[in-house]
């Protein structure tokens, strides 16, 4: 069940707990409390709307950063991810394999925020050996939603067999 | 001016129009009607499925096929049962495509029915099959399945319905509408007295995918009785794919050729994008039935729940997208509950007395709907059955 309510919660943040009992077969208590637990051993690490900023005629820039770096001794690579996570600017952070080693998601304003954001902060740090910035040109899915729906569902008739 | 009654054939013109297309009618005339009658799932096809059936299309892949369908899909199909539901069949000749679930349920019939013959109904039942039967001068047998049974078919009354004229039976677990389902031991009840009447099993199994907690069985399950049983089933309800009008026969080799003798000359065969559409279903669904499945099993908890809330008795159905409550302490009939309910309310439900005379006292709910949409509806029944 706990995994039934997490997915339900990954889709729809604001889905009632009343709701969630009804749906899981459950009461309330139960779900508050699962919750209750899910947050503090940080099963569930936050709730987030999904904006579509273009939609609200609000300017923001997004870049997506390919950084490689050399690992540290004892450490390897958590102590950079460490200092890159720490910006408010950093979105998303990931290791990956590849070409690289991070890719982190950065928000800004502007393409000079994010320039300067670069060659400032994140250039610099120890570890970091080179950056590869690419300018989000446009958004077509977020986690799970297309960015430019169609108009509402295919309609199916009032009553079938 | 011809005079037209006399020329249409007497089955046709005393079978009666389905009871859900009334309402349809009044429903559609209407404004703001929210509807709780829809017969098929909400989800818009998966994906890849959609783009196996504009695949084919943009090949060219679009020419008749064989008459039992491509052999690929019978042969994932085949697959599909022996991996599912543990029954194994002859894609060269156990197995034929259709035009949906539904065309398969007239071509088995009149296949199988001369004038006369009785065909054993349980009720209250799907819509399409007595129509069918008298259209082939058959003769619909029927036998009542309960709410305190769970609806279910039980032996005592099919003992009683049994004559020498008995030639089918035509059953549909898990059940539109009344989301009852049976289990291997109530198939197991019913058994012998089929085998020793040599009787014939026509299992819609359409909506064997939604079986809840429990794992589907077919009546072909039962060793015995796989050689009198007629699978009928289909890619609507399991993958969301109505519009693709694609279904299927499974049944011993003697049946399907004289299936398909029928199906060759009216349908030739069914739609070939379709067909191919079906494939990837079959061979790359599961994932999407798993997903499916789990979300009509959680809006099924929730409508139970408001229902008895709101103070209508319902039972947990454990089949199907369909809910079967109980409305007989309005002391109205269900033509009457769901009229006034549409008059007064907007929300359209089907009345159980569509599904034959012992749906009467029910409607039926489909919770293919969204949440929201389901609250609305529930929202104004319960201030219809307030108002009462
Ligand atoms: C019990 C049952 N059988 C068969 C069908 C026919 O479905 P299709 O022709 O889309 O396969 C339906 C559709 O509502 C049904 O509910």
């Amino acid at each position: 069940m706990l995994k039934e309510m997490l997915s339900l919660l990954e889709k729809n943040a604001r889905i009632e707990v009343t709701d969630l009992a009804a749906l899981l077969n459950t009461d309330e208590k139960t779900i508050n409390d699962q919750i209750k637990e899910c947050e503090e051993k940080n099963i569930i690490a936050g709730y987030h709307t999904i904006v579509n900023w273009e939609n609200a005629n609000t300017e923001i820039v997004k870049a997506m950063i390919a950084v490689s770096s050399t690992p540290e001794r004892d450490k390897g690579y958590d102590h950079i991810a460490e200092i890159i996570a720490n910006y408010p600017e950093v979105n998303s952070l990931y290791l990956v394999s590849g070409r690289t080693e991070f890719i982190l998601i950065i928000n800004g304003s502007t393409m000079r925020e994010i320039a300067d954001f670069v060659a400032h902060r994140l250039a610099p740090i120890e570890g970091i050996n080179t950056t590869e910035t690419m300018f989000i040109l446009k958004e077509y899915k977020i986690m799970g939603e297309i960015m430019d729906k169609e108009n509402g569902k295919p309609e199916r008739l009032l009553m079938t067999l | 001016m011809m005079i037209f009654d006399e020329l249409i054939n007497i089955q046709v013109k005393e079978m009666a129009p389905s009871g859900i297309r009334k309402f349809f009618d009044i429903a559609s005339s209407k404004k703001g009607v929210i509807s709780l009658g829809v017969g098929e799932p909400d989800f818009i096809t998966p994906y890849h499925i959609r783009e196996a059936a504009m695949h084919a299309i943009n090949t060219g892949k679009t020419f008749y096929t064989a008459n039992k369908g491509l052999l690929e899909l019978r042969q994932e199909i085949c697959n599909y049962y022996l991996r599912r539901f543990n029954l194994s069949y002859n894609p060269n000749n156990e197995c034929m495509i259709t035009v949906g679930g539904s065309e398969a349920i007239d071509i088995v019939l009149r296949a199988i029915l001369n004038e006369g013959d009785e065909v054993i109904l349980p009720t209250p039942s799907y819509v399409a099959y007595a129509p069918i039967i008298q259209l082939s001068k058959g003769k619909v047998v029927e036998v009542t399945m309960t709410e305190e049974n769970g609806f279910k078919l039980k032996k005592d009354q099919l003992k009683k319905a049994i004559s020498d004229k008995t030639k089918a039976i035509v059953i549909n677990f898990p059940s539109n509408p009344t989301g009852g389902i049976m289990e291997y031991d109530d198939y197991l009840e019913i058994a012998d007295l089929i085998k020793e009447n040599n009787i014939l099993v026509i299992s819609d199994e359409i909506y064997a995918e939604l079986t809840y907690d429990k794992k589907h069985v077919s009546i072909a399950n039962i060793e015995q009785l796989k050689e009198n049983t007629i699978i009928i089933n289909g890619f609507s309800k399991a993958y969301s794919m109505t519009g693709y009008r694609v279904g299927y026969i499974l049944a011993e080799k003697p049946l399907i050729e004289m299936f398909n003798k029928i199906h060759q000359y009216t349908i030739m065969c069914a739609s070939t994008p379709s067909q191919f559409a079906a494939i990837e279903a079959a061979k790359n669904g599961d994932k999407d039935i798993e997903e499916m499945y789990l979300s009509f099993k959680q809006r099924r908890n929730y409508i139970v729940k408001e229902l008895n809330r709101i103070g209508l008795r319902t039972h947990l159905p454990e089949g199907a997208f369909y809910v079967f409550p109980s409305i007989k302490s309005t002391n109205m009939t269900s033509n009457e509950f769901c009229e006034t309910l549409l008059d007064k309310e907007n929300l359209a439900l089907v009345p159980g007395s569509a599904f034959g005379a012992d749906g009467e006292g029910y409607v039926r709910i489909s919770y293919a709907y969204s949440l929201e949409e389901i609250k609305q509806a529930i929202e104004r029944l319960e201030r219809f059955l307030k108002s009462l």
